[in-house]
């Protein structure tokens, strides 16, 4: 003691596709400065995140004591963040356009985002994981909030805020209460301690892993967490839902995984058992409200809280299986939710909003191929073969099934079956009612592309699935 | 015995001083009851040999961000303000699921064990004087927290451009 600390210059090749995305994030902001075409600026920001994926293979490494882990597990998670940006961008060019908000910041935000997220994927320190999650939040409060004249925009922005203050608040008194108990917020070292020390039922822990698991809930809209969503879906930019409904989701299973698998593990069944109820009533609430709804939006918000549900399942298997099928999941989910709101998009053109359900009559026999896209994103959704929504489905209710689930995976199908219902009345208005009104659409090189992405690869992932999984198998320690 | 006297009695006005700033009808009232209740948060700082927070406390919220809200709070139409309600009608569910929350952390925090202590105990920082000790944990143990959140400031600074920026011309 009393000797000044030497500093150790820490190993900073595991952060590669970090820096490298702060830096390309940064060049993009600026850019706004000198590039007056802001399609420029969004070919810019996908060439960035390209460039920041082909670095995820040699990046591979533990360092700052430990705070920071790059492995396959938060590097497949860097690779559907890449994609959610990529497809995201790509569907947004015109789309800004049309609603007058194309400003360069918007995707500075959503790279800047973007890195919280793959921060938070990589988290080994509870702190680390604190502060991917603010800088993701509020890049994406901001880009929720992105139009400005709207007053819906600006309520969608507000609950999102204030809802993610209020899940922030749960996520560090859980991390106060752990490092009161265990001495140090570094996520393995949790776990070691919590054996040694047989901290295994201690109340004071059972709080710290409900809080957690509260926090969690809140970023992946789980019932009864979910209050936000349905509003902050309906108000944001159509573009930014999309990115919203993907990224965080995925990113909060990112850290859940982490988290209940990694630093909570003795504790599993006290755990498994707070997140089985939380399960089922995300799966119900989400797809029994999603039958009444009138506006496309506020339904797949409700869809995307019912898919949440399901990939509860693979996190409460609790095993590795379990995990790979959540991140398998996740990538299905971003190409076919992407998918289905770049349809959307579509629908919106000068002067006309196109989100209501009633404005999908008839779009068959106007827009032929526009409906058959359509179809192949909501029979995804409900979960149909050759679809990749159905093996994505198969493959976590067969981890809950082996990790011994039964009874949980036999409600999920049910409720799985009822959300056929609000899909499928979407495919129904298409191909069996005559249009009301001529609905015109609006065409760009670069949604024709994101169309064309997300179509490859809900098919080609439903019907070869083996390679993700695969994948994802692999890169789970 | 003592230290337990002075945190019973903080904990105690800390949260009186809350509840009277969620109750206040008139938002002047509840910001200067927040006032109050900073203050007495640096002192709870300061009693848990955190001099530097306290002081942070204080200059930070008390002195800065205290004076945003009062800022904000002017620009409202307070003789409206003044008669909404200050809670929603389902505020007894509210308190329901507050209490009940409450009763679970007494029960939990009973069973509390405190973790090891860690290498910076009260002695050695009383020696270093604290601001240094935190410095060198900042910028050296935690060097990778801190850089995440300058960029967390710099979205607050973006954002802060974004949403008061001139509208689009179309």
């Amino acid at each position: 003691m009393g000797v000044p600390m030497q500093f150790v210059m820490p190993d900073l090749r595991p952060l590669t596709p970090e820096i490298l995305m702060t830096v390309l994030s940064l060049l993009v902001l600026l850019s706004d400065l000198v590039i007056k075409r802001k399609e420029t600026i969004a070919l810019l920001s996908i060439l960035s995140v390209a460039a920041v994926a082909f670095t995820f293979r040699d990046s591979l490494g533990v360092t700052f004591n430990g705070m920071f882990i790059s492995d396959g597990y938060s590097r497949f998670f860097g690779i559907i963040f890449v994609l959610n940006v990529i497809l995201t961008v790509l569907i947004s060019v015109k789309y800004i356009g049309i609603e007058r908000v194309n400003f360069g910041e918007y995707y500075g935000l959503i790279l800047f985002s973007t890195l919280g997220m793959m921060i938070m994927a990589s988290a080994g320190d509870l702190i680390v994981l604190y502060l991917g999650l603010e800088l993701m939040a509020l890049s994406t409060y901001i880009l929720a909030g992105f139009i400005r004249y709207d007053v819906k925009s600006n309520e969608a922005a507000m609950k999102y805020f204030l809802l993610g203050a209020f899940a922030s608040a749960f996520l560090l008194y859980g991390t106060s209460m752990i490092y009161g108990l265990t001495g140090t917020t570094n996520i393995k070292a949790i776990a070691g301690y919590i054996l040694l020390h047989g901290l295994m039922g201690n109340p004071a822990l059972t709080l710290a892993m409900a809080l957690f698991v509260v926090a969690f809930s809140f970023k992946i809209a789980a019932v009864p967490f979910h209050m936000w969503a349905p509003d902050a879906y309906e108000g944001a930019p159509t573009s930014i839902t999309a990115f919203m409904s993907v990224g965080p989701k995925a990113a909060g299973f990112a850290v859940m995984g982490r988290v209940l698998l990694d630093g909570l593990y003795p504790i599993k069944p006290e755990w498994s058992a707070v997140l089985i109820p939380i399960a089922i009533l995300t799966m119900g609430v989400g797809n029994i409200v999603a039958l009444s709804q009138t506006n496309i939006k506020r339904m797949l918000a409700y869809s995307s809280i019912a898919h949440a549900g399901y990939a509860l399942l693979g996190v409460i298997a609790g095993t590795a299986d379990g995990l790979a099928s959540v991140m398998n999941y996740m990538l299905i989910y971003a190409f076919m939710n992407i998918g289905a709101f770049a349809v959307i998009i579509m629908l919106r053109t000068e002067g006309f909003k196109g989100d209501n359900i009633t404005d999908y009559e008839g779009l068959s026999k106007t827009h032929p191929l526009l409906a058959s896209l359509m179809l192949v994103f909501m029979f995804s959704l409900t979960g149909i073969p050759p679809t990749a929504g159905f093996m994505g489905k198969f493959y976590l209710f067969m981890s809950a099934v082996n990790a011994g689930y039964t009874w949980v995976v036999i409600i999920a199908v049910i409720f799985s079956a009822i959300s056929a219902y609000f899909y499928l009345r979407i495919v129904m208005y298409m191909y069996m009612k005559d249009p009301k009104q001529e609905v015109a659409i609006s065409t760009s090189p670069s949604m024709s592309l994101a169309l064309a992405i997300t179509l490859f690869g809900v098919i080609a992932i439903g019907v070869l699935p083996a390679s993700v999984v695969h994948l994802a198998r692999i890169a789970f320690p | 015995m003592l230290p337990k006297l002075f945190f019973g009695y903080f904990a105690a006005v800390i949260t009186v001083l809350s509840i009277l700033v969620v109750t206040r009808r008139n938002p002047v009232h509840s910001v200067m009851w927040m006032l109050l209740l900073f203050f007495n948060l640096a002192s709870m700082y300061l009693f848990l040999d955190a001099e530097f927070i306290a002081a942070i406390q204080v200059i930070v919220y008390a002195g800065a961000i205290l004076v945003l809200f009062l800022f904000v709070v002017l620009l409202l139409n307070l003789r409206e303000e003044l008669k909404a309600n200050r809670f929603i009608g389902s505020w007894p569910a509210g308190l329901i699921v507050a209490a009940a929350i409450m009763v679970s952390m007494v029960f939990a925090i009973n069973s509390f064990v405190p973790g090891p202590m860690g290498t910076y105990s009260i002695d050695y920082i009383q020696k270093e004087t604290y601001t240094k000790v935190l410095g060198e944990v900042l910028y050296t143990e935690y060097l990778f927290p801190f850089e995440i959140a300058s960029l967390i400031l710099l979205i607050a600074i973006i954002g802060a451009i974004v949403l008061a920026k001139k509208r689009m011309r179309s």
